[in-house]
């Protein structure tokens, strides 16, 4: 095996540019005649726009322009829309009122986007707005998903009654009705899984530049699918012709899902630079992150668990209210429905599941995916509801889920998916090595002695990931297909280009790619470079989300690979006059079986392009190729991670002692890069379940709306991880890979607050299980407190 | 506006600048500089770490003004002659960063860190980390990067 091929932690290509302060990111760019926009946003949850007096902002120093929602209107554009359309149990769709880009008569979130401004500078923009003067009229407002459906809460939009945009359902009614009556055991629970602000460390950004040339609108924007910008913003915005509407979305500074979506600010810097005939760049500041990048989470459940006396899972009931925000953003509806109720089977024999849940529209910033999406929510409701199930049965709850493990594939659980392989009982047995689980009982006791609460929590996750195949989720409600498209092109010198439809933004695409390359045609890893992120380079592309970039983009190089090797051999039979059947490629030099005749890469390539007596009409010159994969079936990574907490009882602090994560993601391309991957989604996680919390008032201000006031995790709120892999390899891509991305995410939030009960010997605890959450459960039960 | 002339990456600049202007921004304003990044604006990420006379200050938070005269050192001027300075290396061979957006405000912590304390331990890292927010690594390749570049440094 070559030294940068598969399986190998290559060092990243893409390093040498970030560490010496040569990334080229959005706001790094700048174009000639640049002017700077600002957005002038509602400081109201919920109020009528009455009028809007431009005057004095318009006078002010370095004011180019000013757009309000009228303009845009005026120029009939449509406004943003939902990707995914969920229907409700009576089989209408999804409602949703209007979602302009610039606010028109009412503005329903603190941060929603009243007014443009676009000045020669950024200071003078973000000065002139200050003198906008916008009347408007205050109304009352639902911020809380909890309590939006109640008569009498102000509406968000009226075509959504209740504030509901759906009620849902998924799965086997009668029979877990029926599972539940007749269970020896019924364990309850109600659980909130709390509301996150994504917080990728680079802002979104956008530059708008108009070429009036050429008609050719370019767009430089914070993407994570820059085709989906282009193809959302012209066939449904109309902002341009799709083929004069160029995207690039460079070096991106973290997404975590938040810069999926095709958001008001890029698609005003786009419109808006065709009408001053000049380039507009906007870059967020922080607190405009807080306030508008789409949200996360913000779930309230009620479940029903219902066991047999040995502890047999029986059925499932779920009743879960989603939060949505004010508008439903880019794939908002699809991440609390078909993204999570397919997922509460967990890792389980369910024989029967029922999950309903309402979509509830709120005067709070949109919530879509972040990390994970959907599946973290079903996670930590199965690891929850099972750990309290084992407590209150009286049994291990490392015996009770292996007495519920599935162990045959492929299994078909009550609710969609059809898990396609995996070992949980391996994943298990790994963590448990891992963590010493038969040394816990002498930790938690030295622990005692020193003063602290010492638990032990256990997450046995399962997730699905690179949703496919297109058919499927689009039966589901999907206005997009989930395949990814790749370009392969060796230049005449033997080099090659690989044109991916996936976008890197911290992932190391550039890297993992280039090893697929460099192990199937053997060339040099320096010989291989990666394109991405780039509409006018690249074919089409869905882009990187949800995990799909190993599983379903690297899939679709693999296709464009086999078509270029499937040609390169025909070339090579010809210039060595052998049989096609008889050439082989190892090393990047073709041989003829049986004999010692050579032809090296180059030399092939070179001949590709002479063409030279070519046999016409059998082998066309060039050697370019290009695949769109669409897979079998989504990925299904699983495995286990293990917390032990210790909590200080005088202050109510939690460390983690030990974090444990065995996870199954089917061949590896790059251990260094996925192990990588899983730290930051385990920490993630982590900050989820004991930091981070996005709250809004009773009048719908962000009272979390900075880094002094949301706990993002710091490098001494985190421990070193220790992980393990499993590996059963995914029959359902030609790479047998499964997605890494947000498994960490996915799986430890449980894990950790399972531990927190643990260690304190009580039921439940909100997340984020903060030190005054503890110190205050503590003080209510004296005998965990003793 | 004013003029401010400071050393950056050992060469003598100048610029006008108003009062308000704050160091990042005359960094990759006024010298297209723009590694330096600019991550929050409360002064909590340290995307935007620079040394100034040698100390790891938040280019975020200092006027342009208040560096007149000071030798400043930014990521770009870290690498001496082509050769990467062995945190940069560190970084790279610890898989110490992903989406690279906070990784110059580690690396100059991370320089400074190291200069300042002799015998660094994985506690007092994190500690020492506590103004630099990475959303991307968890820290724990972060952290190995930094003890690693120490150990070399130190050697």
């Amino acid at each position: 095996m070559s030294e940068t091929g598969i399986g190998k932690s290559v060092r990243r290509k893409e390093d040498q540019r970030f560490i010496t302060g040569k990334g080229r990111y959005t706001d790094d760019i700048n174009r000639p005649g640049q002017t700077h926009a600002y957005f002038l946003r509602s400081p109201h949850a919920h109020a009528r726009i009455n009028s809007i007096d431009l005057t004095a902002a318009k006078a002010a120093p370095g004011v180019v322009e000013i757009f309000t929602g009228a303009d845009i209107e005026r120029d009939g554009l449509g406004g943003l829309i939902c990707g995914w359309t969920v229907h409700s149990k009576d089989g209408s769709p999804m409602k949703q009122g209007a979602h302009p880009i610039l606010a028109l008569d009412t503005v329903r979130y603190v941060g929603d986007h009243v007014a443009m401004i676009i000045a020669e500078t950024y200071l003078a923009a973000k000065s002139a707005a200050e003198l906008i003067d916008v009347d408007y009229e205050v109304l009352d407002a639902s911020p809380s998903v909890a309590t939006a459906q109640e008569a009498g809460a102000p509406q968000v939009h009226p075509e959504a009654p209740n504030n509901t945009s759906f009620d849902w359902e998924l799965g086997n009614k009668a029979e877990t009705e029926a599972a539940l009556k007749a269970a020896a055991h019924v364990i309850t629970l109600d659980l909130t899984n709390n509301r996150l602000i994504p917080n990728a460390m680079e802002p979104r950004a956008a530059i708008g530049d108009f070429d009036s040339g050429t008609g050719e609108y370019t767009l430089w924007t914070t993407s994570q699918n820059p085709h989906v910008a282009r193809l959302v913003l012209s066939a449904f915005v109309g902002v341009a012709p799709e083929h004069k509407l160029r995207v690039i979305a460079p070096d991106v500074g973290g997404g975590f899902g938040s810069k999926i979506f095709i958001y008001a600010e890029e698609t005003a810097c786009a419109w808006a630079s065709a009408k001053i005939k000049r380039p507009i760049k906007w870059v967020a500041d922080r607190s405009e992150a807080f306030l508008s990048d789409a949200h996360g989470r913000d779930h309230v459940s009620h479940a029903e668990l219902a066991l047999a006396a040995d502890g047999t899972f029986l059925g499932l009931r779920v009743k879960t209210k989603a939060n949505l925000g004010a508008y439903l953003s880019t794939f908002s509806a699809s991440v609390p429905t078909y993204l999570y109720g397919t997922l509460l089977s967990g890792q389980y024999n369910f024989p029967a599941v029922y999950v309903e849940v309402d979509g509830i529209f709120t005067h709070t910033a949109p919530v879509d995916a972040y990390r994970g999406a959907g599946r973290p929510e079903a996670t930590y409701l199965v690891e929850r509801i099972l750990e309290i199930a084992a407590r209150e049965i009286g049994m291990d709850p490392v015996e009770l889920r292996r007495k519920n493990f599935i162990r045959t594939f492929p299994h078909q659980t009550p609710v969609i998916m059809n898990y396609d392989i995996g070992d949980y009982d391996a994943a298990l047995d790994k963590a448990l090595d891992l963590v010493d689980y038969a040394g816990f009982p002498a930790r938690k006791a030295e622990a005692r002695a020193r003063g602290k609460r010492r638990g032990i929590g256990f997450s046995s996750y399962i997730e699905a990931c690179g949703l496919a195949p297109s058919a499927a989720v689009g039966s589901l409600g999907a206005g997009v297909g989930l395949w990814e498209s790749a370009e392969v092109q060796v230049a005449p010198t033997g080099k090659v280009e690989v044109f991916t439809g996936s976008h890197s933004h911290g992932q190391g695409h550039e890297t993992t790619f280039a090893q697929l390359v460099c192990e199937r045609l053997g060339v040099p890893f320096d010989d291989v470079e990666i394109i991405h992120g780039d509409t006018g380079r690249v074919q089409f592309g869905m882009g990187t989300y949800g995990s799909r970039s190993g599983a379903v983009g690297m899939s679709a190089i693999s296709q464009a690979l086999d078509k270029i090797e499937a040609k390169a051999k025909k070339i090579a039979a010809h210039l060595m006059e052998a049989a096609v059947e008889d050439i082989q490629l190892k090393d990047s030099v073709f041989t003829i079986a049986g004999t010692d005749k050579t032809l090296p890469w180059a030399e092939l390539s070179l001949a590709a392009y002479t063409a030279h007596g070519f046999p016409r009409g059998e082998i066309e010159p060039g050697l370019k190729e290009n695949a769109f994969y669409d897979p079998l079936n989504f990925t299904f990574p699983s495995g286990c991670h293990i917390c032990e907490v210790e909590i200080d009882p005088e202050t109510g602090t939690t460390k983690i002692a030990n974090f444990v994560a065995v996870d199954d993601f089917g061949i590896i391309i790059n251990p260094m890069i996925v192990e990588g991957q899983v730290h930051g989604g385990i920490a993630q996680g982590i900050g989820q379940a004991l930091l981070e919390g996005c709250h809004y008032d009773e009048t719908g201000q962000l009272i979390t709306g900075s880094f002094m006031d949301y706990c993002m995790p710091r490098a001494d709120d985190m421990p070193s991880f220790k992980l393990g892999f499993t590996k059963t390899d995914c029959p359902s891509n030609p790479m047998g890979m499964k997605g890494c991305g947000e498994a960490g995410a996915i799986a430890s939030p449980p894990a950790v607050i399972n531990a927190v009960t643990d260690a304190l010997g009580i039921r439940e605890i909100e997340m984020p299980a903060t030190p005054a959450r503890i110190w205050a459960a503590l003080a209510a039960n004296p005998i965990a407190a003793d | 506006m004013s003029v401010v002339s400071m050393t950056v990456n050992g060469k003598p600049v100048t610029g006008e600048v108003e009062g308000r202007t704050l160091l990042v921004d005359f960094l990759r304003n006024n010298l297209s500089l723009t590694g330096t990044h600019v991550g929050c604006d409360t002064s909590q990420c340290g995307a935007c770490v620079v040394h100034m006379d040698g100390k790891a200050v938040k280019s975020c938070t200092t006027l342009a003004l208040q560096a007149e005269g000071a030798s400043v050192t930014t990521i770009e001027g870290l690498a001496k002659d082509g050769e990467l300075h062995p945190v940069q290396k560190a970084f790279k061979e610890n898989h110490g960063l992903q989406c690279g957006f906070c990784t110059p405000g580690m690396i100059m912590t991370a320089v400074d860190m190291i200069e300042r304390m002799p015998n660094l331990d994985e506690k007092t890292v994190r500690a020492e980390l506590e103004g630099n927010i990475c959303r991307c690594t968890g820290y724990h390749n972060i952290v190995k990067s930094v003890l690693a570049a120490a150990d070399e440094m130190q050697r």
